[in-house]
């Protein structure tokens, strides 16, 4: 069952997930894109994890029914997908290139370096909420290895020394 | 005073560019890059139509006969620069077309995330009609309705590029109904993934476009029968589909005489250099350019280091040795030497680095990126990095190195269903095969050692 709120224009499903109008608006051009609506599916999840930070179980439910697929479904591709988040992350995602190239380019002190700055390890976040840290494979900027994204900004090559002023950016 | 934050953030900041100034491309040389700024901003339609731009579209389109473009292709013997090696041209001429068949899809895989390669980003990012240009072409052959292209999530710049340049193109004309006057009608959406290296497998990849986990499709049907949707579809890669605009426009001929002596390949290819050199880089080079000389043009081993061994074209490409350097780098040379060309992007190994640490690292990548569909790969794939974990740590028991070449021989060609698992198998091979002393290196020398439940699963 669902209702509208007439105040924010919310669809609200009945397990309680808000999906925001202009959400299921995008959603629905995404789909507008493809021969199949489910096609749009990761681009919903990443609509609604744009929105949240992360794509929180209720909202499985209410990306399904935009897409007229089942929960199922949506749940198997949002599992799938490393950047999807199906647990709360910080404000900012810090994505630490491992392969072959920056392993072979001080990858391994940069990790250190991180882990002993932000005192996370891979799949933590900070206690303040601020950063997120997680592994991600080649991001092909192997010219400038080791290097690493912190949200949409591509940094290489990063050595220990330029992180505090590197992550004084991201409050 | 300057904010010294910001400058620091600009300071690190990455950006994609090629190592060979302008004075130095030319059109008939350097069909890939020539239109390139020195100051790798984007060349956008006004400028790229300045420069020869869409001239081969409209050549094509006033020809008005798709199977002279096929022909073509097949005559120039593209092959295919995701690394693969498969000639465009011939999976072209395998797309099912007619009155009684629908009209399908024209994927471009930018989902660049082999590790070591970092040239379709450059492309991507910088020239972006140059592939939309080759996607145009593509459609025409193959009767593609509709053209996507297969972005990897992380490529932000690139997306935005892409999105523009497409609006631009479709402002113009050239994309949409009745292109430049001819009838023909096609037009292009971007699609950004989230992630999986496995989305770069051709059909693990219509899966994932599908959206659908990104679990690869046995062959037959290929991709050309039935693709996206059940229709007829053509993935090619990237760097693939930009030289397509250049054969169409200078014919077959002219392709393979842009590539050296010593190699029966056509056309230049987007190499480069990563690893322990002094100036990594990318280099737009004839095909069959030697190893030798990218490393030259890297400006040899950093801090002089010494050579031990390098990957011709990624992390799923055999191992090379310092005496494959003169070998020129073309699919078939390379193929016979144990290895791949893969995607032309050599990673170099310096002397001192444990090959049983960089196997460890290769293979934690492939069994982190396995979509577990099949258990060669799914299951064998942790357990090398187990053994190889215990190999580095000189905690191996005897019986561990034969293990690990029975474990990568069960993830070799056909045993699974897409070429993740032998690409995962090949370097590994290769290294045991080379330096099988340093895997023998870490067995323990303590009697009753056992690594049963001391190792993690996984460093990283």
């Amino acid at each position: 069952m669902m209702t509208t709120t007439p105040q924010t224009n919310h669809i609200i499903d009945s397990d309680g997930f808000e999906l925001h109008a202009e959400d299921e608006a995008a959603m629905r051009q995404e789909m507008a894109h493809y021969e199949q609506p489910q096609a749009a599916c990761i681009d919903a999840l990443k609509i609604v994890q744009r929105r949240h930070g992360w794509v929180p179980d209720k909202a499985i439910g209410a990306i399904a029914r935009v897409l007229g697929i089942g929960p199922g479904e949506v749940e198997g591709v949002a599992t799938f997908y490393s950047l999807i988040f199906r647990q709360p992350v910080g404000r900012h995602i810090v994505l630490v290139c491992d392969s072959s190239t920056c392993f072979l380019s001080g990858f391994n002190e940069l990790r250190q370096a991180l882990v002993n700055q932000l005192g996370v390890d891979y799949g933590q976040t900070t206690e303040d909420d601020r950063f997120t840290l997680l592994p991600v494979c080649c991001l092909g900027a192997c010219d400038g290895a080791p290097a690493l994204m912190i949200d949409d900004d591509t940094y290489g090559p990063v050595t220990a020394d330029d992180l505090p002023a590197l992550l004084e950016n991201y409050p | 005073m300057s904010q010294p934050i910001a400058s620091q953030r600009d300071s690190v900041r990455y950006r994609s560019r090629l190592l060979q100034p302008e004075a130095e491309r030319h059109p008939d040389t350097h069909p890939l890059t020539w239109r390139l700024r020195d100051d790798g901003s984007v060349v956008w339609l006004d400028e790229y139509l300045h420069k020869d731009g869409y001239k081969s579209v409209r050549k094509a389109l006033d020809e008005g006969d798709p199977q002279a473009v096929i022909a073509t292709m097949k005559e120039a013997n593209v092959r295919g620069r995701g690394g693969g090696g498969f000639s465009a041209g011939l999976k072209w001429s395998l797309t099912l077309q007619g009155d009684d068949m629908p009209r399908g899809y024209l994927i471009c895989n930018a989902d660049e995330m082999e590790p070591g390669t970092f040239k379709d980003r450059l492309l991507l990012e910088q020239q972006p009609h140059l592939l939309i240009e080759g996607m145009i072409l593509g459609a025409y052959a193959n009767n593609s309705r509709y053209g996507y292209i297969f972005l990897r999530g992380e490529y932000v710049t690139a997306a935005r590029v892409l999105k523009r340049a497409i609006d631009e193109a479709r402002e113009e004309g050239w994309l949409g109904a009745d292109i430049n006057g001819s009838g023909f009608d096609f037009d292009i959406a971007v699609h950004t993934g989230a992630g999986r290296y496995i989305c770069g497998e051709e059909t693990a990849l219509l899966n994932a476009l599908e959206g659908k986990r990104a679990n690869p499709r046995t062959k037959p049907p290929f991709p050309g029968q039935s693709g996206a949707w059940g229709k007829p579809s053509v993935v090619n890669n990237v760097e693939t589909l930009c030289n397509v605009p250049g054969v169409i426009l200078n014919g077959a001929d002219w392709y393979q005489g842009l590539s050296g002596e010593g190699t029966d390949d056509g056309g230049t290819k987007l190499y480069g250099a990563s690893g322990l050199v002094e100036n990594p880089g990318l280099w737009e080079l004839p095909i069959g350019t030697t190893g030798a000389e990218l490393l030259d043009r890297a400006g040899g081993m950093r801090d002089n280091r010494q050579l031990k061994a390098w990957l011709p074209g990624g992390a799923s490409t055999g191992l090379l040795l310092p005496e494959h350097l003169e070998l020129p780098l073309d699919f078939d040379t390379v193929g016979k030497e144990g290895s791949r060309l893969g995607t032309g992007l050599m990673t170099v190994v310096p002397q001192e680095q444990s090959m049983v640490a960089l196997m460890r690292n290769l293979e934690e990548f492939f069994a982190r990126e396995s979509c577990g569909w099949c258990t060669p790969c799914r299951d064998g794939l942790p357990w090398t990095v187990r053994l190889l974990l215990a190999l580095e740590h000189g905690e191996g028991q005897p019986g561990d190195i034969e293990l690990l070449d029975k474990l990568a021989a069960d993830c070799g060609p056909s045993l699974t269903f897409c070429a993740h698992a032998p690409g995962a198998a090949m370097p590994l091979q290769t290294a045991l095969k080379h330096f099988r002393h340093e895997f023998e290196q870490g067995i323990s020398k303590r009697r009753g050692d056992t690594h049963e439940g001391s190792i993690p699963v996984a460093s990283a």
